[in-house]
């Protein structure tokens, strides 16, 4: 038995969440007394796969092959299978991403593997398999028996924080069998914003919503975002309303974000809104009206004009 | 096009989860039901084609009687029929199980579902659907166009979208904006009552995970409000206090 983590590369970088899935899969192996393997797939340098080591793991399998640079779900699945198969892994660690969950969904049906996601603890292995894991998009958990003998663990972002040691990890070529029936579907065009922090990946975000009025006011919503280092995002009115794009849209029906620090300005703080965003470490609301029912899920308020208070903030950051 | 939609019963987005039995169970004691919203775009999306290329719309759902409102609410939007797989949902590889043998009996050249449950989010039963039939599967579809026997798809990606292209028969898990949800008019909910939901046993029993017990999330705590004539104490509280930046 041992743990396989599958790790994705971001411009040639190990990702964030993939880093906290190497550090997670690393302690399972640990409590369970076995070693841990990372799969990383498509283009990077063996410095960079090397660090895995640092995260705990042991050995890096690495699969660069030409038809594996597109994100093909069916195709990756059949990949970690058959690594896991090779590494005779019985769990596999993998954060959440818009390519892990599609991959983790068909390896549950290739391994017959129990899924849990968003998985937010180490598991507990004293009697069984038990991990807890975030339900209701944050309303709840559940502490989840995995009976399967393969079990997969897709873990929340931002809620496991990694150590570091100077350790190093191997790394291997690793060449799996590509079957054609894994590229049926084709990729014909991929449209990405490069350059800019990944919502999903990122410790801070700056959010507005309809109190911006209009898509042209978005200049003082990226400008303290751009002082902070911080990624965007925005209400789903202000999607629906093309004012920004799609992928920025957070919440119930958008995407569910667990950064540090969500500063939400001119939001009202409905509840399918605080779906999205409730597992934050820290939220700012910002709202011109005290009664916003966001100030109560807010560890911080201000009561103002954001047209008066964002551009204050971006100069108090720069001031730093 | 034959279509098949699978929609989950799911407590309504505004629920405060509160849990009973000790914290083994979610208290339903109170709890509006609803159709999944990604499962309503799917759903939405389903009749749309249907109108524009005819066909049927057959909706399922893994659950027990107490979603049948939530299945005629789903007729009344505009399926034709309605099967319910007779049993208690709780594991993501039994409800997969069920709906593939399902989808086996007929040969739909779409399976759509939502991109994820409202309730326990695992996003999972899509992908292993589509490998238990051996057909593709994607998710998350933002849109859908059917040209011939292709099916043309933007999917959502971090920081973007994908656009993809893939034959028919396919599993497709949907969200927003793939179509509007549909609201049900008088004349849909008359003819809903007598369109046909046919109830089947499960076959097989076999789950891979089990729920042991709940809890619900502490409590953040009080706000500290920051007077606007002084908004850049702010900045400095975060970085002393709170330490984010
Ligand atoms: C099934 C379902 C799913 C949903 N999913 C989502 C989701 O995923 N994400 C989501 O966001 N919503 C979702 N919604 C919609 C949600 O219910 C709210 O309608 C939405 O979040 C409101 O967006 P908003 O806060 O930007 O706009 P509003 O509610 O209009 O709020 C605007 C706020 O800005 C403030 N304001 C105005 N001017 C200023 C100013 N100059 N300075 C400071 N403050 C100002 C106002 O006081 C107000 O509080 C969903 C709804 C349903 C039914
Ligand atoms: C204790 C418990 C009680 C439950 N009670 C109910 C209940 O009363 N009614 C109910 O409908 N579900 C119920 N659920 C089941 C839950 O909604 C899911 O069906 C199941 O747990 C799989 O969850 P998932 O998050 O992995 O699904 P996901 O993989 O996130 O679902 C993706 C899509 O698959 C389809 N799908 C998922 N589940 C079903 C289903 N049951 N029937 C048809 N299509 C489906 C939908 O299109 C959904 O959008 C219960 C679950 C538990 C653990």
């Amino acid at each position: 038995m041992s743990v396989l983590i599958f790790a994705e590369l971001d411009e040639g970088a190990l990702k964030k969440s993939s880093l906290e899935a190497i550090y997670y899969g690393s302690k399972v192996a640990e409590l369970t007394g076995t070693s841990a393997t990372v799969l990383v797939l498509g283009e990077g340098n063996a410095d960079e796969l090397a660090k895995a080591g640092r995260f705990g793991a042991s050995k890096v399998l690495h699969a660069s092959d030409a038809q594996l640079t597109e994100g093909n779900a069916m195709a990756y699945a059949s990949v970690v299978a058959e690594a896991a198969n090779q590494e005779g892994a019985d769990v596999i660690v993998l954060a959440k991403s818009s390519l892990a969950d599609s991959m983790a969904a068909r390896l549950a049906g290739k391994l017959k593997a129990g899924l849990a996601a968003n998985v937010i603890e180490l598991p507990d292995v004293s009697n069984g398999f038990r991990v807890k894991r975030s339900i209701f998009t944050g309303k709840a958990f559940a502490f989840t028996e995995l009976t399967a003998e393969k079990k997969i663990l897709a873990i929340k972002k931002n809620t496991i924080t990694p150590e570091e040691t100077e350790a190093t990890a191997t790394v291997e070529a690793f060449k799996p069998a590509l079957n054609n029936a894994d590229f049926a579907v084709k990729v014909t065009k991929v449209e990405k914003a490069t350059g800019d922090i990944l919502l999903p990946e990122a410790d801070l975000v700056v959010s507005a919503g309809r109190g911006l009025k209009g898509p042209e006011n978005w200049g003082i919503v990226e400008d303290l975002a751009k002082a902070l280092h911080a990624a965007t995002a925005c209400s789903k009115p202000v999607s629906d309303l093309d004012w920004r794009p799609h992928h920025e849209h957070v919440g119930q029906t958008g995407i569910k974000i667990s950064p540090n620090l969500y500063i939400a300005c001119g939001i009202s703080g409905a509840i399918q809104h605080l779906a999205g965003v409730n597992s934050s470490k820290v939220i700012v609301v910002i709202n011109k009206d005290a009664e916003a029912p966001f100030f109560k899920s807010a560890d911080y308020g201000i009561v103002g004009d954001v047209f008066e208070v964002l551009p204050r903030l971006t100069k108090a950051v720069q001031a730093l | 096009m034959k279509i098949l939609v699978c929609v989950t019963s799911v407590p309504d987005t505004i629920t405060k989860i509160t849990l009973t039995d000790n914290n083994t169970k979610l208290n339903k004691a109170g709890v509006q039901f609803i159709t999944g919203p990604y499962d309503d775009y799917a759903l939405s999306r389903a009749v749309e084609l249907k109108e524009q290329l005819g066909g049927s719309v057959t909706v399922l759902n893994v659950g027990e009687s107490d979603a049948d409102p939530v299945i005629r609410k789903c007729l009344a939007i505009g399926a034709d029929d309605a099967i319910r797989v007779n049993a208690e949902p709780t594991d993501a590889y039994f409800v997969a199980e069920q709906i593939a043998a399902i989808a086996k009996e007929s040969s739909y050249d779409l399976i759509l579902m939502g991109r994820e449950s409202i309730d326990y989010n695992g996003g999972q039963v899509h992908g292993i659907v589509g490998e238990m039939l051996g057909l593709p599967s994607i998710s998350p579809v933002m849109k859908l166009a059917i040209e011939g026997s292709t099916a043309k798809i933007t999917r959502e990606i971090e920081g973007g979208h994908e656009e993809l292209e893939a034959g028919l028969p396919l599993v497709l898990g949907c969200q927003e904006p793939i179509a509007e949800w549909k609201i049900p008019n008088m004349r849909g909910i008359m003819s809903a009552r007598t369109k046909p939901l046919k109830v089947v046993e499960p076959t097989g029993k076999e789950t891979l995970t089990h729920i042991a017990n709940y809890e619900l999330p502490p409590a953040r705590g009080a706000c500290k409000m920051i007077p606007a004539s002084e908004a850049e104490t702010l900045i400095k509280l975060l970085r002393t206090e709170a330490k984010v930046i």
